[in-house]
């Protein structure tokens, strides 16, 4: 099915139409455009959204001019520009990262940097410049002297990517809601937020083997009762506020019955119900928490 | 032709009114299928099959349920009857992901209680060893990957933001589960090529496609014939 073939066939159909629909051609390339990934049978449904917008029942600004849904693709490329200085200075950084673990770090700056130039290419002439950032592009790792060690202590290295890797998937995740009617915007940071997840599990999987014995790869309070589990102090709380919720959808998760286990009637634990669903942060929320190391 | 259709329907009703409907959730499946069958007539909205997840965000919740439901139901039985070998770290770890998706099933029941007959599901694991870890790690890594695509892939479907937003909570604890196992398996294969491409993005897979690779692990018949 050729989509805009169809919308040229509704634009024969009357002048009313075709007023209605010519000012948002710009909202139909942005909904199938990004990346060309929408699947045929996807269409349909893409179409759908289309008439959504097109015809405006309570419409966002996203998917109608486009300008919306490109800021937020641009706070996430912000934040992934961020993490791919980040990784490529820790590879940089001789005797930083031990040969064991070099691999790992590799494959992480690399999902970076190719996610860096998928933002770059569907955002085209409105990406923000990585120049911005920082001092002339140069980012402050220490986080303003909050973590001084970060580039000379391979476990202060790790607690701060640790902290980046949970802040791009509150940050992200914070963004859904802004995206939704635009499927293809949605698709894509739903698809770079799941990554980033992968890479925080495989984070933690490290500082486990090396420092934290007990550190589970999912935000949990089984250390201190503090979501915050980075092991660099109460200086980085502010990453891990919520993160303690328990309450889902209005129903306290603690109340469900552990089905597994049958000896005796035992509901879900906290920590099981903190673990099972990771927080959305607002960009509003992100933003000072990424400026301390020159996100602007 | 396309044309035409549309010029019928334009006599039948109002073309405001037409579009009005048209952006109302499942009646965009009605305008979808005109535009690729050209045929209004030959669309079912109404679901009558007690085996299928049904239509729209219900039917979206329900699918969700019946993949969390799959999840539960697999390491439940993996921590009840370990695989050879298994060591207090790899018990820990499953135990954990067995409680995570005990309670997405517990959440996704209770909501869906409240509004309509959740899915149910008869789990059948023919085929995995429960005793070999390569059967069961290679199973769960299925699962795990699987689930986070169906929820990347599914996302753009759900009218109400607070479903997005849940489903957004769940999908990327899947994503640290699927990096768990993996690197079970294969230390390092976190986040490798058969689960991230090459512009660092995970995959994603609509509603049959996902029913097509997961029917092998339910017995009983399942569809999602008003999903795409």
């Amino acid at each position: 099915m050729n989509i805009f073939k169809i919308i040229e066939e509704i634009e024969k159909v009357g002048p009313e139409a075709n007023e209605t629909i010519a000012p948002r051609r710009a909202a139909l390339k942005n909904l199938t455009g990004l990346g060309s990934k929408v699947a045929t049978a996807a269409l349909p449904f893409a179409l759908g959204a289309f008439f959504n917008k097109a015809y405006g029942q309570n419409v966002t600004p996203v998917s109608s001019n486009g300008a919306a849904a490109n800021d937020i693709l641009n706070f996430v490329l912000k934040l992934k520009y961020l993490e791919a200085a980040f990784y490529a200075k820790g590879l940089a950084t001789t005797g930083l990262i031990p040969a064991g673990d070099v691999p790992v770090i590799t494959t992480i700056a690399n999902q970076e940097t190719a996610q860096v130039a998928f933002l770059q290419s569907a955002l085209g002439s409105a990406a923000v410049v990585q120049t911005t950032q920082g001092t002339a592009g140069v980012y402050d790792f220490t986080g303003t002297a909050k973590f001084p060690t970060v580039l000379t202590n391979y476990d202060t290295f790790l607690s701060v990517a640790n902290v980046l890797k949970d802040t791009g998937v509150h940050a992200m995740k914070g963004q859904i809601p802004n995206l939704q009617g635009n499927q293809s915007a949605l698709t894509t940071v739903f698809k770079l937020h799941s990554v980033e997840a992968r890479h925080a599990a495989q984070i933690r999987q490290m500082r486990k083997a090396r420092t934290v014995a007990s550190l589970k790869p999912w935000i949990s309070a089984n250390l201190t009762g503090s979501a915050n589990d980075t092991g660099i102090g109460a200086s980085v709380d502010a990453y891990y506020v919520g993160e303690t919720n328990i309450v889902q959808l209005g129903y306290t998760m603690t109340s469900f019955v552990n089905s597994a286990i049958t000896t005796a009637t035992t509901n879900l634990s906290t920590n099981a119900s903190i673990e099972a669903f990771d927080e959305p942060f607002t960009m509003a929320a992100i933003l000072p928490l990424v400026a301390i190391f020159g996100v602007a | 032709m396309i044309k035409e259709e549309i010029e019928q329907i334009d006599k039948k009703i109002p073309r405001k009114a037409f579009f009005r409907i048209a952006g109302a959730g499942a009646a965009v499946l009605a305008v979808a299928a005109a535009g690729c069958k050209a045929s209004m007539g030959d669309v079912t909205l109404a679901n009558t099959d007690a085996n299928d997840v049904g239509a729209g965000d219900t039917g979206l919740l329900n699918y969700a349920l019946a993949l969390e439901t799959l999840e539960a139901a697999f390491y439940t039985q993996v921590v009840l009857t370990p695989y050879t070998g298994i060591t207090a770290a790899e018990t820990s770890l499953l135990t954990d992901i067995r409680d995570h998706e005990i309670g997405h099933r517990e959440l996704l029941k209770a909501y869906l209680n409240t509004a309509a007959s959740p899915a149910t599901i008869t789990p059948t694991f023919t085929g995995i060893d429960f005793t070999s870890r390569t059967s069961v790690l290679t199973a769960a890594q299925t699962f795990e990957d699987l689930g986070v695509a169906a929820y990347n892939g599914a996302a753009y479907l759900f009218n109400s933001s607070t479903y997005l937003n849940q489903v957004g909570k769940i999908v990327s604890v899947e994503a640290r589960h699927a990096a768990v196992i993996r690197n079970l398996i294969t230390p390092g294969s976190f986040a490798d090529s058969t689960a991230v491409d090459k512009n660092g993005l995970d995959l994603g897979l609509l509603p049959s496609q996902v029913l097509a690779k997961a029917k092998v692990y339910i017995s009983s018949a399942i569809t999602a014939n008003l999903l795409p």
